[in-house]
């Protein structure tokens, strides 16, 4: 037996870009933040070929994730084409192999930024939330190991705080991403910035989200079927965005989260965010075979 | 006949807060030297001395905020048992949030400036698990207009009041859940005497009303003349002299302590 018998071939990096050790951190992480759902764990992040603030957790939790036979969408702010979507969707398929695809049926995970997918996820879909701040505690209390003493007695009445002097100070709750979620009654937790319209959706979910920030190194999850609750007071109910009545301009799709595009004349035309829905909705309008999963929403209604 | 007359009821009183024995060094400096003392239901106990005396290192042990050397401090309440010294820190945020209120001297540390006057008294009942927004209003303007807070500036940030309101505002805090113990550091400290008078006032007035216990510390001693009932006396962290009101400006004991009554007089 050699010494170059029992050497690996050289490559130029792993598989997947991160070592094994890093890879075996995140698992061993995610694992915990499944156990405790909504509490965040603290990881070593790591460099990846990407600027922090632009993805990086969410990066990272894909790359641990993957496999040659897992189908990863990525999208940003419910756009498959962005700049941001594309690299990084470029970058996965890169360094593991893994097809790609921008249908979320055919997904196997999806690495989003400030999204969830119109249609409704499955149990064997996992989705990847980037976070920039995993801190929900923040606003209101800016020292860090105070809000961990927090988050250890549940001493959430700061948040609830924050709400009353919103609807004391505008009539309503001002919260538009990011809105503050207790999750299996326990922790509260910062959804990341997606809609107030998308926090139902993680309530009771069949799919399982796992939410990282690179540049603050937490991860948290939310585990398929745990309940998500916003904060809101017993008597002021929770509101999502009036978007029910909007149709999409390009795709005639209604009843979805929509993007506002203002017009020189002052008027504004909108545009279904999830722009993978709204190219099936025009594929189907030409005549072609495509097939459409259930929607969270209804005509602007939960489903479910 | 022999009529036999109605003896009086005696009804022996249990103190509502006992503390015993307390010590605590802060490095070399001794800020407390085995003190005790007895507060009763209803009562209003007022704790004077020279700077740096102890009074308020006590006041902040009684609010659970510093834990001493040694000693023992009870509360006689039903859900409340043992050392409360030996309370881990959910225990003891949990009962200074509900069962205790405090107005400090400098109301930077009790208030939130920036948020609603209202805010601020609901953030007190929102601890206690308060999450209807209609009665937290309800409760934080009834608690205001106790502590005779102008209603009209009910949503005013305390950054924008006057030290006499902010006042106000911490004391409608403090008694928004109606605590059991109601604690004041100099509550009157900074305040002109017009204001200083209006501020005993109300305290005075609630006290009457609402029969709060409550433990004053100041280094006025037309304050706690005014407002209580017993009076201890501290000098260098210890106790040298306590007993009623009258008893001790009348006819004081204790060297410093005619010093002091002297010195007012």
């Amino acid at each position: 037996m050699s010494l170059k018998s029992l050497t690996k071939p050289w490559q130029p990096m792993s598989y997947g870009f991160l070592d094994a050790s890093a890879k075996r951190e995140l698992r061993r992480k995610m694992l915990k933040s499944v156990a405790v759902p909504g509490c965040q764990m603290p990881y070593a992040s790591r460099e990846v070929p990407m600027a922090r603030g632009w993805g990086t957790g969410g990066l990272q939790v894909s790359l641990t994730l993957l496999n040659p036979q897992l189908r990863v969408k990525v999208i940003d702010q419910g756009a498959d084409d962005s700049v941001n979507a594309a690299s990084i969707r470029r970058f996965l398929a890169l360094v593991s192999g893994a097809p790609v695809t921008l249908d979320t049926l055919g997904a196997d995970l999806i690495q989003s930024r400030h999204r969830i997918p119109e249609e409704i996820m499955r149990e064997d879909q996992i989705l990847v939330l980037q976070v920039p701040n995993p801190e929900p505690l923040r606003s209101v209390q800016p020292n860090m190991s105070i809000a961990r003493q927090m988050h250890a007695d549940a001493d959430y009445g700061r948040m609830w705080l924050q709400l009353y002097e919103q609807i004391v100070r505008s009539g309503r709750v001002m919260q538009g991403a990011g809105y503050p979620s207790l999750v299996n009654g326990r922790h509260v937790m910062t959804p990341s910035p997606i809609p107030r319209w998308d926090v139902p959706k993680l309530n009771m979910a069949k799919h399982l989200t796992i939410l990282s920030a690179g540049r603050e190194k937490r991860i948290f999850a939310v585990p398929p079927y745990t309940r998500v609750k916003p904060l809101v007071f017993d008597d002021v109910p929770y509101r999502v965005e009036d978007h029910g009545g909007l149709t999409c301009s390009r795709s005639t799709a209604k009843g979805f989260f929509m993007n506002e595009i203002p017009q020189v004349d002052g008027s504004s035309t909108y545009e279904v965010s999830d722009s993978s829905y709204g190219v099936k909705t025009i594929q189907k309008r030409d005549g072609d075979a495509v097939q459409f999963g259930e929607t969270w929403y209804n005509d602007g209604e939960m489903t479910q | 006949m022999t009529r036999v007359m109605d003896a009086p009821r005696i009804v022996t009183t249990k103190p509502l807060v006992v503390v015993r024995n307390v010590d605590k060094n802060y490095g070399s400096v001794q800020a407390l030297r085995q003190v005790s003392a007895l507060v009763y239901p209803g009562e209003v106990l007022g704790i004077v001395g020279e700077s740096g005396s102890g009074k308020s290192t006590l006041l902040r042990m009684m609010n659970l905020e510093e834990t001493p050397d040694s000693g023992s401090y009870t509360l006689d309440l039903s859900d409340v048992s043992g050392n409360l010294f030996e309370l881990d820190r959910f225990a003891r945020r949990m009962l200074c949030a509900t069962r205790i209120g405090i107005v400090y001297q400098n109301p930077h540390h009790g208030l939130l400036m920036r948020h609603s006057s209202s805010g601020n008294v609901a953030e007190r009942l929102l601890v206690a698990g308060e999450r209807s927004f209609a009665t937290l209003r309800a409760k934080a303007k009834s608690a205001l207009a106790a502590s005779e807070f102008p209603l009209e500036r009910l949503d005013a940030p305390p950054i924008e009041l006057s030290g006499g309101m902010q006042q106000r505002v911490q004391l409608a805090k403090a008694i928004a859940l109606e605590p059991a113990l109601l604690l004041l550091d100099e509550p009157t400290t900074g305040l002109d005497v017009s204001v200083q008078a209006l501020v005993l006032d109300t305290l005075k007035r609630l006290q009457q009303e609402r029969q709060i216990t409550m433990v004053i510390v100041s280094h006025d001693l037309g304050v706690i003349r005014t407002v209580a009932d017993r009076v201890m006396v501290m000098r260098r962290g210890e106790v040298v002299e306590a007993g009623l009101v009258d008893q001790i400006f009348q006819d004081p004991q204790h060297a410093y302590t005619q010093q002091l009554v002297h010195a007012k007089l």
